[in-house]
């Protein structure tokens, strides 16, 4: 109740200079909410931007792939966490079939690979690096793997070329695809009690960094081609035998008839634009202090009025 | 192939079904050793790629022709609009979202004290305290939003299955075209795994509530459709002929006299209707539907085992008080009054309900927490049940047992048991199939089995399926050796009997999900996982109706027994179990069934099966590919549906309990 009366005052305070040139819809801007705390938080404070600048906001709940079809089809207006390594694929094709466009970059940037928490340095000290990994690997053996260490990999479906990349590089290693975020999440936490060493497939900006500190397996550099070209790389047969690029893309995307429907907001989301630390904090926020992703929202917007003060018209 | 030829004579049915069943176990091993010694040429053993017809694009080609040329989706976008208006009236009410009629939403006390008044009404003191307990705990672990935004939904959707499939159960009823249409469809239904649902819904109905509760009502339609066929053909004739002869119209009839005396299988359908409801709420957050499943999933994505407890415990709690509720509505016969009766006294609990609703509108004014349980006023321990759930997986001996289990089970069971399955020449394993179709029911089961196994195999899934096949074997078989002696043992007392059918109502409504976690934790992501979570599953039917069989075995069998000086297990065991069998294989069958619904979950656990591949269509619009997935899995459950059932029907009757 509170919330909303403090956003609709918010909202109509903020409508009432700008109604001279809010040429904007009334119709609600439908905002994409999927299921880790960052983008969620983020998509709320952009929310209540919004709202700031006189539109209408509604948040809906979907799957971070299936989202992009959505917002072809203008069901969903925009989407702000569009990242590189894990969505890169579905947004191309979805470019490819029309009606999504790309609104630019966030100052932030992504980088998804092989990641261990810290307690594994202590069993393997040579990390970080891969060829470290790779002497230590029978300290990854599971009942299943037998003498080779066990790599947990991402879901399948999120093309991550673990396999490839093992026989690229000669590892000892089994790849093991975990189904979920959350099936990662519990063998780093079962791994937690008794201090295992343990690999596992992990990224950035997400909240585990501030509940396991850990770092990434250093891997040949990444080079433009290493996925295409066996001939660039360490090994002059195979393709995947980089490490995945440390900085990739997180784009924002939006509906096509964004533009022309709401063209104030699409103007502020065009100046939107996140660094790693805020994207770090606001996770952070609902991680470890439990706040409400909303309330969040509100918190992390009061503390730091300088960041986005300026998008607004 | 020869052998197939010499043991095939031109006649089979001058053969037992039991030894063409052989016949067929007989050609699938020399197949099998054929295919172990090197001799089967590599076409007999998998279908070659070349000759798998590409069923994807072709359906894919339909569906956009349908959808875009035949003008669908232009229909269904039109329907949405409709169907969304609802959505944001409900929404309004629960929980306040700013649409028509703005008048929401309730105070929290006021539907807490509406509900306990219902549960008055009902069923006494005991479920207006389940149902007033329910809204208080749901405000108080602060969830009452989130939980509103569920039921806001639902309560479209739920009224809209009911509608719906009590127009269609009325026609199957009058029309024998209709029913004969109908029930393929509805057996295809529900089997089919509800991943194929979320697609369509997410393209034709507009991601967000709109395709979760179109989702949600066809799945809850089928038993809706089926109790009202029941309920009418049960109705008996001497009532029809009253009705005729008071001079009923058509639509008299139907409305004064069938539906009333099909009152009890209507209602049971209902109940029907809001347990499916309840199941699909986590499931339909894939597609955008608000409220505890997306909550679910979110704290499921962050580690929070806690809050994801709690967030169980909640819909556990909606579900029980809605099923009991509604179980109690369809015993609760109307009540008459006589003549004269005011009219205050008629609707006291009306009144009643009323007057709280009011009462406690007016009081929530002055006193904002009645209102709405604010942030930081809730009364969540989800931190300190995070470190329970952690203390309890880290104890010594739980994880001593669950690393042997891991290690046995899993290497030295499951892993060549799979490899096993997956080592069976194909033509084998239909044959396999069909030759226990043939043993248990017959030759029309038979040639199901051949037909459906042989469409799983041209799907080009093959090796999919038989991975998610396994693991519906393992589990119903581990599932049987622990579920059936529980059954067993608690059948002998009333008192046990309906504590562990508490037992089975609980995890069969807590939200799969949620184990999953704890499943990996103890498990790794392993088989035993997958295995184990699809066993809590599927244990629940296995139970119930080994109990329920057992518990309705006619006491003149048992006394007889008695009487002529069998001993407690000589009596189970050459007369209750013989009679109780078809019961069970009921709870066999459904044990299956959900077994094979569970099995999809488990893909986040991490599997090769169709349910990791129908996971990973939900992110593209691979709607072609997403259907032949879905009708592999409907097709493998059917044929197990369609053989069990005949085997329990044909049991049934030759024991002359039907």
């Amino acid at each position: 109740m509170n919330k909303f009366t403090t956003a609709l005052t918010a909202g109509t305070l903020a409508l009432a200079p700008l109604s001279a040139f809010a040429a904007d819809s009334d119709d609600p801007i439908v905002i994409p909410i999927h299921n880790w705390s960052s983008q969620i938080v983020m998509s709320n404070v952009v929310g209540q931007i919004l709202e700031m600048n006189g539109n209408a906001v509604e948040y809906v709940t979907t799957d971070s792939q299936a989202v992009y079809e959505s917002v072809r089809l203008g069901d969903v207006t925009l989407e702000m966490e569009v990242w590189e390594g894990a969505f890169g694929a579905s947004f191309r094709a979805a470019m490819e079939k029309g009606g999504i466009v790309d609104v630019g970059d966030h100052d932030a940037v992504t980088r998804e690979d092989w990641w261990y928490p810290m307690w594994t340095k202590d069993a393997c000290p040579g990390l970080p690096s891969w060829e470290a990994l790779n002497d230590c690997a029978a300290l990854f053996a599971t009942a299943e793997t037998g003498d080779k260490g066990r790599y947990l990999d991402g879901p399948v479906d999120w093309l991550k070329h673990g396999q490839e990349r093992v026989e690229a590089l000669g590892m000892d290693f089994v790849v093991v695809n975990a189904g979920s975020a959350a099936a990662l999440w519990a063998e780093i936490g079962a791994a937690e009690a008794d201090k295992r060493p343990i690999v596992v497939f992990n990224w950035t900006p997400n909240f585990a960094e501030a509940v396991w500190p850990g770092e990434f397996v250093e891997f040949p550099e990444w080079v433009d081609g290493c996925d295409k070209d066996p001939a660039v790389g360490p090994n002059p047969d195979a393709l995947y035998d980089c490490g995945n690029p440390a900085n990739g893309y997180m784009k924002k995307a939006a509906w096509e008839g964004m533009e022309e429907k709401w063209p104030s907001a699409y103007d502020i989301l065009e100046k939107i634009n996140f660094t790693n630390p805020q994207i770090a904090e606001m996770a952070k926020l609902v991680d470890i202090d439990e706040l409400e992703p909303e309330e969040a929202a509100e918190v992390w917007l009061e503390a730091n009025e300088g960041v986005w003060k300026s998008w607004l018209n | 192939m020869t052998a197939a030829t010499t043991t095939l004579p031109s006649s089979p049915r001058s053969f037992s079904n039991a030894q063409i069943a052989l016949a067929f176990v007989a050609v699938a091993v020399v197949l099998t050793i054929l295919q172990y010694i090197g001799l089967l040429p590599a076409w007999m053993h998998r279908l070659p790629e070349a000759i798998i017809p590409n069923f994807a694009s072709v359906l894919d080609t339909v569906f956009n022709f349908v959808k875009d040329d035949l003008g669908l989706l232009a229909l269904t976008r039109f329907l949405t609009e409709g169907l969304e208006w609802l959505l944001d009236f409900s929404a309004n009410i629960f929980f306040g979202k700013r649409r028509f009629p703005n008048i929401g939403p309730i105070p929290w006390t006021a539907m807490a004290a509406v509900a306990s008044v219902i549960g008055y009404y009902l069923g006494g003191w005991r479920l207006a305290l389940l149902g007033g307990g329910t809204m208080v705990w749901t405000a108080l672990i602060g969830q009452w939003e989130i939980a509103m935004q569920t039921m806001s939904v639902l309560a479209i959707a739920a009224p809209l299955a009911f509608v719906i499939g009590l127009s269609l159960g009325i026609a199957a009823w009058k029309y024998a075209w209709v029913d004969k249409a109908i029930k393929p469809i509805l057996s295809v239904l529900q089997t089919l795994p509800f991943f194929t649902y979320l697609l369509p819904a997410v393209i034709f109905f507009k991601v967000g509530p709109t395709a979760g509760a179109v989702a949600t009502t066809i799945y809850a339609i089928p038993p809706m459709i089926l109790m009202t066929t029941l309920g009418l053909k049960k109705v008996s004739p001497e009532v029809v002929e009253a009705g005729k002869m008071s001079g009923c119209t058509k639509a008299q009839m139907l409305r004064h006299v069938y539906i009333p005396s099909a009152r009890t299988e209507i209602l049971v359908g209902v109940n029907q209707v809001i347990m499916l409801s309840l199941a699909m709420v986590v499931l339909t957050a894939f597609i955008g539907m608000p409220g505890l499943g997306a909550k679910l999933l979110a704290m499921m994505g962050s580690f929070k085992l806690g809050r994801s407890f709690e967030i169980g415990i909640t819909i556990v709690l909606l579900a029980v008080m809605l099923d009991r509720m509604s179980k109690a509505w369809v015993i609760k016969q109307p009540e008459h009054f006589e003549r004269g009766t005011p009219l205050w006294k008629k609707h006291s609990m009306l009144l009643l309900g009323l007057g709280l609703f009011i009462g406690f509108t007016l009081l929530s004014l002055v006193v904002p927490f009645l209102a709405e349980v604010g942030r930081g006023q809730d009364f969540s321990q989800g931190k300190e049940l995070d470190n329970l759930i952690k203390a309890f997986l880290n104890i010594e001996w739980v994880k001593a047992t669950t690393g042997f289990l891991r290690a046995f089970l899993n290497v030295q069971v499951l892993i060549p048991f799979r490899n096993f399955m997956l080592s069976i020449p194909t033509p084998a394993f239909i044959l396999l199939v069909a030759a226990f179709a043939f043993a248990l029911a017959g030759r029309r089961e038979a040639i199901y089995a051949l037909v459906f196994f042989s469409l799983v195999a041209l799907s080009g899934w093959w090796d999919r399926a038989i991975i998610t096949l396994y693991s519906v074997i393992s589990a119903v078989s581990l599932a049987a050796l622990i579920g059936l002696p529980i059954g067993i043992l608690a059948s002998r007392s009333k008192k046990w009997s309906e504590r562990v059918l508490l037992v089975c109502d609980t995890a069969q409504t807590f939200p799969s999900f949620v184990y999953l976690i704890p499943a990996i934790m103890l498990f790794g992501i392993t088989d035993v996982a997958v295995i184990f979570s699809i066993l809590v599953f599927a244990m629940v039917p296995l139970t119930r109706y080994t109990i329920e069989g057992l518990r309705n075995v006619p006491e003149e069998m048992t006394e007889a027994a008695d009487m002529s000086g069998a001993k407690r297990f000589q009596k189970l065991w050459s007369v209750q179990l013989p009679i109780a069998l078809p019961t069970m294989a009921v709870g066999f069958n459904q044990a299956i069934m959900f077994a094979f619904f569970m099995v999809i979950i488990a893909a986040f656990i991490g599997t090769q099966d169709l349910g990791q591949e129908l996971q990973r269509t939900l992110a593209g619009t691979d709607l072609g590919k997403n259907f032949v997935l879905g009708i592999c899995v409907s097709l493998m459950a059917l044929t197990f549906d369609l053989t069990i059932m005949k085997w329990a029907a044909d049991k049934k009757r030759m024991l002359g309990l039907q």
